[in-house]
């Protein structure tokens, strides 16, 4: 039994409307250097700076958040970095699950999940309020004076 | 472009392999099986997998600001434990060797020395992950163990 392969170099046949795929590889290397940056600079501000992880708190999440900067500089790295990683799974599971119902669920799952995480960290960094009325002094940034 | 079947291009690959990674009772190697090139696409993938679903859980633990001051360190103060703090080291290996890896797939993409150097590039990765490795690892140990 001989089946035949087509030559890698033959033309494929044209295709009309955009090229999902090729936007979504050039979205993996764009999004990830930008990635690059944003991640080594939350990690580094986060992490390396002062007293590190002991010294996050809710005050210390407060002076970011209450900084536009900060504010920009994590829902960039959320939507960049949710649509990268849904993305690279989706090229996981067209890898390997070969049912074609199992595999859009799990597609499907992944586009929810990554569209309801954005929804909601983008909605936490732009309502949050550093200073919540009623909450004990000790637990808020200094900035927000006695309560 | 004349067609191939799959017998001859299966015999064209057998007649391409590279002898000294052919040892017997073991599959034989190819150019890539077991090379640099499989072992950074398999730490690429299993770091970018890791580090997915750890950025499901971080987005809703980080939610947990607009919930109460309470409620934030409540969690937050579970990922200061001595056994997080390993997991966090972890962690950080995991996104920094992705990181790395993922500029050297973009310049075997788009730089024209990119396939001719892939192997010293992977190396150079390993190097840069190492050093990086080194200043953060027990800097965050000490922010770990010494609160
Ligand atoms: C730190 C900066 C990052 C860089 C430079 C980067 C770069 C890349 C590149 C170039 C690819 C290959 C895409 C392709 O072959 O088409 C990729 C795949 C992937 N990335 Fe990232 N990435 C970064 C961060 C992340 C983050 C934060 C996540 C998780 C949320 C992630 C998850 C993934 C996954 C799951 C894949 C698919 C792996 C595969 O197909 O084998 N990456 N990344």
């Amino acid at each position: 039994m001989s089946s035949t392969i087509e030559s890698p170099r033959a033309a494929a046949p044209r295709r009309k409307g955009a090229n999902w795929e090729k936007w979504g590889w050039i979205y993996m290397r764009v999004s990830g250097v930008l990635l690059v940056v944003l991640i080594f600079g939350h990690l580094f501000t986060n992490l390396m700076v002062g007293d590190g992880i002991s010294a996050i708190d809710f005050g210390f999440v407060g002076g970011k958040l209450s900084q536009p900067f900060w504010q920009w500089w994590d829902v960039a790295m959320l939507w960049l970095a949710l649509i990268h990683g849904a993305n690279g799974m989706r090229t996981l599971v067209n890898d390997y699950v070969r049912s074609e119902t199992a595999r859009k669920v799990l597609n499907g799952a992944l586009f929810a999940v990554a569209a309801v995480l954005i929804i909601l960290g983008t909605l936490v960094v732009f309502t949050f309020d550093p200073c919540p009325a009623g909450a004990s002094a000790d637990l808020l940034p200094s900035f927000c004076g006695a309560a | 472009m004349p067609e191939k079947s799959a017998e001859a291009l299966a015999d064209e690959f057998a007649r391409r392999r590279t002898p000294d990674i052919d040892p017997p009772g073991r599959p034989a190697g190819t150019l890539y099986r077991g090379h640099e090139g499989m072992w950074s696409w398999v730490l690429h993938r299993v770091t970018g997998v890791a580090i997915f679903f750890f950025l499901l859980v971080h987005v809703l633990d980080t939610a947990l600001v607009r919930v109460s001051p309470e409620a934030y360190n409540a969690v937050i103060g579970t990922y200061q434990t001595p056994i997080m703090g390993l997991g966090e080291v972890a962690l950080v290996a995991a996104i920094v060797f992705h990181a790395l890896n993922g500029l050297r797939i973009i310049l075997v993409d788009f730089w024209a020395g990119g396939t001719r150097h892939h192997k010293l590039m992977f190396w150079t990765v390993i190097v840069l992950w190492a050093l990086l490795m080194l200043g953060f690892t027990p800097r965050h140990l000490m922010n770990v163990f010494s609160h």
